[in-house]
């Protein structure tokens, strides 16, 4: 018997198994779904910000052909709760009641306020019609800090005011004594604008009743189908048990799918009412309104520092936009981004304050980074400012304080323990590739000269906690759950493998990277691997995915429940080889008696006389499957080094990229392949945000980039050929030694960019540009910078 | 209701349909063709792209009856005998998808931009692609894939699978 060949999967560029069915369009979207008698739910969104509803009615619609039902707010009110917000930050946070479909007050455009349900979406849209609404306008509340004032109109009247919550961290040092022995203090004040997120494939969902049960599958194009489950038990009072949700192929995410979306509840809600199938699927435009948008925050930031360029402190005052309404985990997402002000830096006071505000716009919730993102730019934008108070190279002021890479393990001034990282080796790296001194030196000629097309050159020297999360740590931060991840292993008796991961991907590969860890340990064919996931049925356990956590505390499940089935695999094989289960050997996937290597069992083998169970050890329960679960003991901290060169224009305003390098440090790869394309993937939406992309509202608080013609996700054309790279530190804080990427390049690039077209116009006068760095902004900047004014973005 | 009759990727289909019908609807709900999904509403993201008559369209800015005595051919069109197509492979060797939802748009529009010029530069793939957006890959593996899959071998390629 020759033992069997198993290469060594981990840190190979496989090719992705995902990909057959996407490529020929083989595909399972939930708008896909057909099922015999499906109905189509249209729903009739609020045109106006802020309005009561004097009157409303939906019979006019039932007249329509096609239609089936059609239902208002009040209509719905009775076995539909408010929907739930899983992380009320504070004790005393204002929560409101949020209706899926709004009964006597609309508080944003789009605002659910009727629906109607037809035989199919042109019907059905048709219908929405004739449905009459009668408003009363209220104000809008738009601006953040007026809405903040005694006398402003108020989002939710019976709540007494705008403020949602007041959330402080102060750690260290009081900032007030360091700013008292400080030499240099920079204070500045950043935007942080709404963004959309814009996943690919819009939201869908569809829900197929067993009436005579009270069964139901919700099918949904969801990031998070566990928690879904167990949130639309407790909205529509469906029992858990009764309830099936199922994840099909799912276009993207970026956060805007880790939600509990008032229309799943109501798709459910009819589908129970009428006793019919239904499905929902939004339109582009609707998912504008109707899908939550991410930012949406003002960052005033202090740095104490002595003149040498040491940070001393650091202060950070905030004021986030919720929105109209608290979803899932709206409250928690400036408080991710708390702990990430410090980034890689040492000092001995930090004082962060956040107060969340509604306004009558769409709510806010996770988009990629989601916290961290903001925190890094507000932090990386100030050091550049720092650099340039002090006369010192960005570089060298970051080099200053940053933690040296035998300072690990380090507790941040936050309170977080940076288990490993090395940012002196990947800011080297990058450098290189990048050719820092070179462009230096050009930009040098270049401003001696008066040229009119400026190169900027920005860096971003990042950190990020991702794997979420320890359930502890969420305690302690009052989210209403945990964080740990579950995996489980069967052993199929022709020798084939079926992983069940709590995850829950939209994009990420995890079929391909967990067949990868799977066929490691186990030591079969990489082929021979399938991976279950998504269907509360199919995978009954987890947390799913959002946060950079699938790898990490997912990943780290698999890994230890195929630890898990070896183990049981070597008492059947000792038994079956008579030998001691010490004395078995395991590589490649074959045990072998030590000394004796002709005496052999394959997990294979073993797979298939554990099925049989004909002979089995005295007393062993005749399965070699395993369960695992994984509670993290720490997050991760994937870190890097990213530098932008651009080229500004300052006649047209216009900026284009020349150059992008970054030098990720994302622990161990599983798949290098894939790491590359999460980077790519990461460094399109945060150099989006930096220079393209605004959910943009008018003064009566309509979005007025409410299509995709009015809100620009770059196209190819839009963005440069990246060159990435990495260093490689392996994380500490599991078996795997990863650290996450999927946020990485979205949380790094955004103030690399901005740092590259401030420092390009700097020798102008120009010492900010809010974002998007539009040609427009850019313009007015270097207008009002050489004429001598304040530049006024 | 007008009646309708079409070829997609092979097959000839015959309906009745309402005027305002989009192709792009007529494929997936009438014809169960899913390959071609749906993006926007205002056809930017070319996520729907499929070739009619040759020419690369949008299928959510095409009526249904607009296409009617065409031949259509989808996402799902292109594998002949199981054997992709040389684009199809490069974008699965140079992983030039991840949630894959853009893919079929972005496959059908690299394929006529391959059909117009078989040699594209890079930033000429990028100029091409323009209509078509992707929110996983940041475009570089797709323009990757597009310039690994051009050359004769496709050209070749896509001129039988047209004639077919």
């Amino acid at each position: 018997m020759t033992d069997q060949a198993v290469e060594r999967e981990v840190g190979r560029s496989r090719l992705r198994k995902e990909d057959a069915r996407l490529i020929t369009g083989q595909t399972n979207w939930t708008d896909n779904i057909q099922v015999a008698g499906l109905l189509h739910l249209a729903i009739l969104r609020s045109p106006m910000a802020h309005a009561r509803i004097e009157r409303i009615d939906v019979s006019p619609a039932l007249e329509r052909p096609g239609v089936v039902a059609a239902f208002s707010g009040a209509d719905l009110a009775e076995g539909l709760g408010s929907l739930p917000c899983a992380w009320p930050v504070t004790e005393d946070i204002v929560l409101p009641d949020h209706p899926p479909v709004a009964v006597d007050e609309v508080r944003y455009a789009g605002d659910p306020v009727a629906v109607v349900v037809a035989r199919d979406r042109y019907a059905a849209a048709d219908a929405l019609e004739a449905i009459e609404v009668d408003y009363d306008p209220l104000p809008p509340v738009l601006d953040l800090e007026a809405a903040l004032a005694e006398d402003a109109p108020l989002v939710h009247a019976d709540k007494g005011t705008n403020r949602c919550y007041t959330w402080p961290l102060a750690t260290g040092e009081s900032f007030e004594s360091v700013r008292q022995r400080a030499e240099v203090i920079v204070k500045r004040r950043y935007h942080q604008q709404r963004l959309i997120p814009n996943a690919m494939e819009p939201r869908a969902v569809v829900v197929t009743p067993l009436a005579a049960s009270g069964e139901y599958t919700v099918y949904s194009s969801t990031q998070i189908p566990h928690i879904l489950r167990i949130m639309l038990s407790v909205v529509t009072g469906v029992p858990e048990h009764k309830l099936r949700v199922i994840a099909p192929d799912v276009g993207g995410g970026f956060g805007s799918k880790l939600q509990v979306y008032g229309e799943e509840a109501l798709a459910l809600a009819v589908a129970r009412r009428i006793g019919r199938p239904v499905k929902w699927t939004e339109s582009r435009s609707e998912g504008y309104l109707a899908t939550h948008h991410g930012r949406g925050m003002i960052q005033d930031v202090e740095v104490a520092a002595t003149r040498e360029g040491r940070l001393l402190g650091l202060k950070v005052d905030l004021i986030a936009d919720m929105g109209a309404y608290l979803m899932l985990v709206t409250p928690g997402i400036p408080i991710l981004g708390a702990f990430m002000y410090p980034a890689i830096y040492k000092m001995d006071a930090y004082d962060f304050t956040c107060t969340g505000v509604f306004t009558t716009r769409t709510p806010t919730d996770a988009y990629r980074g989601a916290g961290r993102p903001e925190a890094t730019f507000a932090i990386e934008r100030i050091m550049d400012e720092l650099a340039v108070e002090l006369g010192l190279d960005p570089v060298e002021v970051r080099r200053r304080n940053w933690i040296r890479h035998e300072e690990f393990p380090y507790t941040s001034v936050a309170g977080l323990t940076y288990d490993t990282g090395n940012y002196e080796a990947a800011t080297e790296k990058a450098l290189a590739l990048f050719g820092y001194d070179d462009l230096r030196a050009e930009q040098h000629k270049r401003n001696e000269r008066g040229d009119p097309v400026r190169l900027g050159i920005g860096v971003s020297t990042y950190t990020e906690m991702c794997g979420l999360a320890p359930s502890r740590v969420l305690r302690d931060l009052r989210y209403a759950a945990g964080g740990w991840e579950a995996a489980s292993i069967r052993m199929l008796p022709t020798g084939k493998v079926e992983v069940v991961t709590g995850t829950s991907p939209h994009g990420q590969s995890h079929v391909t990277c967990w067949s990868q860890i799977a066929a490691d340990v186990l030591g079969v064919p990489f082929e021979d691997v399938e991976v279950l996931h998504g269907d509360t049925k199919a995978a009954p356990q987890g947390m799913d995915t959002y946060g950079s956590r699938s790898l990490v505390v997912g990943g780290s499940a698999v890994h230890r429940a195929a630890e898990k089935v070896v183990e049981k695999a070597r008492k059947v094989a000792a038994h079956l080889l008579e030998a001691s289960a010490q004395d078995l050997e395991f590589t490649g996937g074959v045990f072998s008696v030590k000394g004796s290597p002709e005496a052999r069992k394959s997990i294979q083998e073993v797979a298939f006389e554990t099925f049989s169970s004909h002979d089995l050890p005295d007393g062993m329960e005749p399965t070699i499957n395993a369960e695992h679960l994984v509670d993290p003991e720490n997050f991760s901290y994937p870190h890097g080094t990213h530098l932008c060169a651009v080229e500004v224009d300052t006649e047209t305003g216009r900026t284009s990229i020349r150059s992008y390098v970054c030098v990720d440090d994302v622990g161990r790869v599983v798949n290098p392949m894939i790491v590359e394309g999460q980077v790519h993937g990461g460094l399109a939406q945060g150099i989006a945000q930096a220079l393209y992309e605004e959910a943009v509202y008018d003064d009566e608080g309509n979005l007025v980039s409410g299509t995709m013609a009015d809100y620009l996700v770059p196209s190819a054309a839009d963005l440069p050929d990246f060159v990435t790279d990495r260093t490689e530190t392996p994380a500490a804080s599991n078996p795997l030694g990863v650290k996450g990427v999927g946020e990485a390049g979205t949380i790094a690039s955004t103030p690399a960019v901005v740092n590259a077209v401030v420092d390009a116009l700097r020798p102008l006068g120009v010492h900010d540009v809010r974002m998007p760095c539009t040609p427009e902004r850019v313009w007015r900047a270097v207008r009002s910078a050489t004429a001598g004014e304040e530049a006024s973005p | 209701m007008t009646h309708i009759k079409v070829n997609v990727d092979g097959t000839t289909y015959e309906d009745d349909v309402e005027p305002r019908l989009l192709l792009a609807h007529y494929l997936r709900d009438r014809l169960g063709l899913t390959g071609t999904p749906i993006g926007c509403d205002t056809s930017n993201c070319g996520a729907c792209t499929v070739d009619l008559d040759g020419a690369t369209v949008k299928s959510c800015s095409v009526l249904a009856v607009q296409a009617d005595g065409s031949d259509v051919t989808t996402v799902q069109g292109l594998a002949r005998d199981g054997e992709w197509t040389a684009l199809q492979r490069a974008f699965h060797e140079r992983h030039g998808l991840q949630c894959g939802y853009c893919t079929p748009g972005m496959i059908m529009a690299a394929r006529d931009l391959l059909r117009e010029n078989p040699h594209p530069t890079p930033g000429e793939v990028r100029q091409a692609l323009e209509g078509n957006l992707c929110r996983c890959t940041g475009y570089q593996n797709i323009v990757r894939a597009v310039l690994a899959a051009s050359g004769e071998t496709l050209a070749q390629e896509v001129a039988e699978e047209v004639t077919a």
